[in-house]
């Protein structure tokens, strides 16, 4: 489990691959062709950086005919909001809860 | 077959019978997924989804069984089951690769938008049926 977000994060820590992500989340299903398109990258650095997003599992790919089309998986995203942004998002909510009662009980004191 | 729309796969360490379980058990889907899948499994039957107890929010027909490998059906919002154009499927294939299973859900067809928003839940159930078949325990606000 933590190699597997070991390699969602590495695969994140680049901005050329985020950019991929974000194309396939505009437009599912593209093929390498495509995708290429949209970026100012050679179609070669395009492909490695989709495998490193598919070991990650950020992208699945969906054969159709001869083509190869590519899918943003949000799945391992969610993991790492549950897993890394909703624990440390609960302490800092109840600490202003706290706060909040503090001063509308300094308020009535 | 039409492009998907969506594809979402996880890998869980458990059994592809009690991934296909997981899916198709009333009781268990109200565990993970708050709402339950309800039907006999049959090709051409039918299934609902919906809180236990309460009127259904999407029906639709049950198309392929495969178990534990494949299941297919057709989704409809409830209040427009009647109506083809507003009909998607979801397709569900289980993968036992080693000690892990692949699960690939496909969402294609998919033209209104509340079900589109409904399938853009499926990282919510996917990762609450992950940690519920691997440690028993699920989240118990899944999609907040």
């Amino acid at each position: 489990m933590t190699d597997d977000m070991d390699l969602v994060f590495k695969a994140l820590a680049d901005a050329g691959r985020r950019r991929l992500l974000d194309s396939l989340h505009a437009t599912p299903g593209q093929t390498l062709g495509a995708l290429t398109e949209g970026q100012q990258m050679t179609r070669q650095a395009v492909s490695q950086h989709l495998a490193v997003l598919e070991a990650a599992n950020l992208v699945t790919t969906v054969r159709r005919g001869r083509e190869k089309l590519h899918y943003l998986n949000p799945v391992p995203i969610h993991a790492v909001q549950a897993r890394w942004i909703a624990k440390f998002e609960r302490p800092r909510l109840d600490a202003l809860a706290a706060l909040k009662i503090k001063l509308e009980g300094d308020d009535d004191g | 077959m039409d492009k998907p729309q969506f594809v979402y796969q996880i890998y869980i360490l458990s059994t592809a019978e009690k991934v296909w379980t997981a899916l198709t058990d009333a009781d268990v889907t109200a565990k993970y997924w708050q709402r339950s899948n309800v039907s006999d499994w049959k090709v051409g039957s039918a299934w609902t989804h919906g809180f236990p107890g309460a009127a259904p929010d999407v029906v639709g027909e049950v198309l392929e069984v495969d178990p534990p490998r494949r299941l297919v059906t057709s989704w409809s919002p409830a209040s427009k089951a009647n109506d083809p154009t507003r009909r998607s499927r979801v397709t569900y294939e289980i993968e036992q690769l080693g000690e892990k299973v692949r699960l690939t859900v496909t969402h294609t067809e998919l033209t209104d938008e509340g079900l589109q928003s409904i399938s853009r839940g499926w990282p919510a159930v996917l990762s609450n049926l992950k940690t519920f078949l691997e440690t028993g325990r699920t989240i118990p606000d899944p999609f907040g």
